[in-house]
Parts: C-alpha cells; structure tokens; sequence
C-alpha cells in the first residue's frame, strides 16, 4: 500500500498543478493593471462598466426566468411519468438527453431558420419575443440536468404513497404539486436550479447569435479588445460557478432524506 | 435503474380513480411534448431536411456531396483531431486521478475536495476558461513569463502556441479530466474489495489483477466516458472562439460564421454542415449509452 500511495500523491499533485497554475496565473494576471504594483483597478473598472452591470443583469433575469419555467416544466412531467406513464419514461429520458447530443450550435441554428421574422411563429422579430426564445432554448440546454435532478429527488420520496395520502385527504391535483411534490424534491430542484444558473450566466453562443446583450457576448467583447479586464472577469466567473456548486454541496449534506441530484 | 425501482413503477393499484377505457393520463405530460417539438425535435428535422434540398426545395444529395470539399473536410478532421486529443488525455488524466483519490491510500479528506472541485471545474467551461489560459499561456502568461526568468526556456520560441490544436486539447482538458472524475468515480468505487482479496489469494500481483480482472469490468465505462468527452468537445464553441478569434479553422467556428453571414454561399450546405455534426455527436453518444449498459452488469 505505501508504494501506491507515494504514486497517488504524485498524481494529485499533477491534478493539482494543471487545475490550481491556470486559477493563480488568471489572478496574478487580472492584479497587473498599473504597471510595476499589484492593484484591484482592473476589477474596479469591470465592476464599474455600466455594460458589465447591464449584461450581468440581464443574464441573472434570465437565468431566473429559464429555472422558473424549467421547473414548472419538468417537475409536473417527471411526477406524471412516475405515477400514471411509466411505459413513457424511456421516451421522456431520451428526449431530455437530446440537448447533450445536438450541439447548441446545431440547435440556435435551427431556431434562426424556423423562428425568423418570415416565419408561421416570427419570434426572432422583437427583442421581447427574442428573449423568450433565448430563454426557451436555456431551458432546452439545461433540461438534461433539471431532469435528472428532480427525476432522482421525486425516487427519493414515495410518490405513489404521498398522492394517495393528499387524494385520501381530499387534495387535488393543484394542492398535491404544490403542498405535497414540490416540497419534497425541493433539494433536487434547488440542485438542477444551481447547475442552470452556472451554465445560463456565461453562455455565449445562443445569446450571440440570436444577438441579445447578455454576459457571455460581453465577456467575448472585453476579451477581444481589453488585456486585464478579461482576466478579472475570468476570475468573478469562476467565483460565480464555484458559489453555484457550493450551495448544492451544502443543500445535500443539511437535508438528510431528500436526494440533491445534478451531474 | 436498480430493481427496486422497477417494482414500484406497476401500473396505478385500485386506491386512485380506476383508468376509465379511454384514458386521459397522456394529457399531463401535453406540455412537456410540445416543448420538446418546438425547441429540440423540429428546428433538428428542419435542418436534417434541408440538408436533403437544393435552394428551390428540390431533394439533391449535393449538399452532402459538397461537404467533401478540402475546406469543409479539413474543419473537420481539425475537431475531431482537437476532440479526440483532449477526449483522451481527458479520460486518461481523470481516470489517474479518480484511481488516486479513491484506491490511492490518499487522506480521506481528498475524495470530497476532488468531487466538488470536479463539480466546479466541468462547469467552468466557455469564454472565462480561454480567458485563464490566455492570463496563465499565452504570450505574455504567467507560467509563460516564469519559464522565461527562471528556466530560460521560451515556450513560444520552441513551437508552443496557445492559439493552436495542442492549445485548444490543453484548454479543453480543463473540463473534460473533471467530467471524467466524476464518472469514473462512482465505477471505481463499484470494484468490489473482495474481487482484488480474491486475485491476490489465487496470487495475482497488482498489476495482473488491473489487467485481467479491474480494467475489463472498468473498460466499457472508460471507453463510453471517453465517448462523452469526445462529443462534448466536438460541439464547444465558446471556448475555442474566444481563444483563437477565426484562426483555428474547427467545424463549430466555420457554422458559427456561416450563420453569421452565409461564409459558404449556400443555406443548404450549412444545413448539411450542422446535419454532420449531428451525425458525429448522435453515434458517439449512442455509443456511449450502450457501453453504459454493458459496464451495469458488473457496476452496480
């Protein structure tokens, strides 16, 4: 055991190396605004850019938006399945792996083509209806992880049981999602709702090429034209997705009985 | 799927509402279709279609013809080069470093750090990565400038570039080793003690049980994985964009301009450009799901 172990510490520590180098050289990098000390100026402009701010908040409201439908999307529908369709799950599963299989290059593509201002359903040709498609695609690109979360909570807990418990007790349909269901697999949607967040708010491509102002065309932007400020924004990114892990890590150790799902 | 959850998904017992002959049970599950019609399944078919049709709507196998010509072929074999480089290092380096964190005889306290960093890392994907990598090697990097003072050795003088194939493998692979621990995580832990007590009392050396008894119950695992991490590649975008502007001619950086502005001069042709895509990711996903399968016999 002790000769495996001096090899498994060497490969740890070249993880570590690859891993951890990148983080320090991005941070080091971000600090080297004035020239000859180390200095927060690059985030202090960042943080100051009225456009930072506008696209950071446009990207966290649509975020929101696409977990909220997401939710209401895939809860109801996995909860169905398990309790009424069962022979349909195979289908269900297969669709929701769908957004890992077709490249959300491929599917913008199609959008562009079917939702154009020419079209039968013209949602390309106002901001408004943009964002709705831009949002409806966000929660395409994060149905896999939504629905594996919830799928995985909604096991957890007895569904069949439950329902007729609420039915017993005179609950409809309405009351048993909202008060029974929703409850209990709160963790996992809560999971599936940080996993969205983190890969909602620096999304480039869709938001790109359906032209609306989010933070990963910005990001893009500053990158091509600005030497420090990327490397700050780098490194806030980083914080954002480290934050979005950390509360799922949390949620599943402080509920003992409920599953947090995800990756 | 474990057995248990099998059971519990029989049809409904008596207590609900007995299923009238015409049941109306598919009506919850409405929204959910439509969804997937409108966002997943008809903006893919339309493309598929299209890719089938000359400008005026007639059905030609041209576009398809077209896509083997010297541009567009080599845009692909440069991602399928770049995907398949850092697929493998990827699976490689993390099946490496789940194997230490997990059977190393590490510290306890690695295992949970490893998974969380992991669960961090393959989510830190996109334009902020290529923003790191620029900030640690590019030209003016830290590690590039630290090789300089303290080694004197110039990575750029001696042929690296960040903006090339090799660079864009070693960017991905910040991703792709975390989605790798990830998975093989919970395979490795499926090894059972008493399959390695077994071969070590039938006197097996470490090395003879890996190879006859751990990698062929882990390999339909690893090579399904590295099929993941290969499709995974093959449609980022971001990423690479951000790193080498245009220059690296890779297939979602020639799609993403022919949306743009029609680079190809043909609607049709970017149809068939994305159909081939598609084709790509579908059979190394496919591929990976029957893998999957397989390795369930053994991992449970």
């Amino acid at each position: 055991m002790r000769r495996a172990s001096l090899r498994a510490w060497l490969v740890l520590l070249l993880g570590a190396l690859y891993f951890v180098v990148p983080l320090v050289g991005t941070f080091e990098f971000s600090l080297r605004y004035r020239r000859g000390v180390y200095s927060f100026e690059a985030y202090r402009i960042v943080l100051a850019d009225p456009r930072f701010q506008a696209t950071f908040g446009y990207s966290t409201a649509l975020a929101l938006a696409t977990i909220v439908v997401g939710v209401v999307l895939v809860v109801p529908t996995a909860y169905w399945i398990q309790l009424r369709l069962p022979r349909l799950r195979p289908v269900v599963e297969f669709i929701t792996l769908l957004p890992l299989v077709i490249p959300a290059i491929v599917l913008v593509f199609g959008y562009l083509r079917i939702y154009n201002s020419s079209s039968w359903l013209p949602l390309t040709a106002s901001e408004a209806t943009t964002d709705l498609l831009l949002m409806f695609s966000y929660v395409a690109l994060s149905l896999p992880y939504m629905y594996r979360a919830v799928d995985t909570g909604l096991r957890a807990i007895d569904v069949r049981t439950l329902t007729e418990a609420a039915q017993s007790l005179g609950a409809g349909w309405r009351t048993i999602l909202l008060r029974v269901i929703f409850p209990g697999v709160r963790v996992a949607v809560l999971s599936g709702a940080f996993l969205t967040f983190a890969i909602v708010i620096g999304e480039f491509t869709m938001a790109s090429l359906l032209d609306r102002p989010a933070f990963g065309p910005y990001l893009q932007l500053i990158g091509a034209n600005r030497a420090y400020e990327p490397a700050a924004l780098a490194v806030i990114a980083f914080a954002v997705t480290w934050a979005c892990m950390a509360v799922i890590q949390l949620m599943a150790r402080r509920a003992p009985g409920q599953v947090a799902g995800g990756r | 799927m474990s057995p248990a959850t099998r059971v519990e998904a029989r049809p409904l017992p008596a207590a609900l509402p007995a299923p009238a002959p015409l049941s109306w049970a598919w009506v919850g599950v409405v929204p959910f279709f439509v969804f997937a019609l409108m966002f997943l399944i008809v903006p893919t078919s339309f493309l598929a279609v299209g890719s089938f049709q000359d400008p005026e709507g007639r059905f030609t196998l041209r576009n398809l013809a077209d896509l083997f010509t010297p541009s567009i072929l080599s845009s692909y074999a440069i991602s399928l080069k770049v995907s398949a480089a850092s697929a493998i290092g990827g699976a490689v380096l993390g099946f490496l470093l789940a194997w230490a964190a997990i059977l190393g005889g590490l510290p306890r306290a690695i295992r949970p750090a490893l998974l969380t960093f992991s669960g961090v890392a393959s989510n830190f994907a996109g334009v902020p990565l290529a923003f790191a990598f620029l900030a640690t090697l590019g030209r003016t990097g830290l590690v590039t400038a630290l090789l300089v003072n303290v080694f004197g050795v110039n990575i750029y003088r001696a042929g690296f570039n960040l903006l090339s194939f090799w660079g864009l493998a070693l960017t991905y692979m910040y991703f792709q080793i975390p989605l790798m621990v990830l998975i093989m995580a919970p395979a490795l832990d499926g090894l059972r003690r008493e399959w390695r007590e077994a071969a070590a009392n039938l006197g097996a050396s470490a090395w003879e049980y890996w190879r006859r008894v751990a990698l062929p119950i882990l390999w339909p695992t690893l090579l399904g994985t590295s099929l993941l991490l290969f499709a995974n590649a093959f449609g980022a975008v971001a990423t690479a964009y951000a790193l080498t502007g245009s220059s690296l001619n890779i297939v979602t950086i020639l799609l993403y301009a022919q949306i743009r502005g029609d680079v190809l001069h043909n609607q049709n042709l970017g149809y068939a450009l994305a159909l081939g895509m598609i084709v790509i990711t579908g059979l190394s996903n496919a591929a990976y799901i029957w893998l999957r399968g397989r390795s369930e016999r053994w991992l449970r």
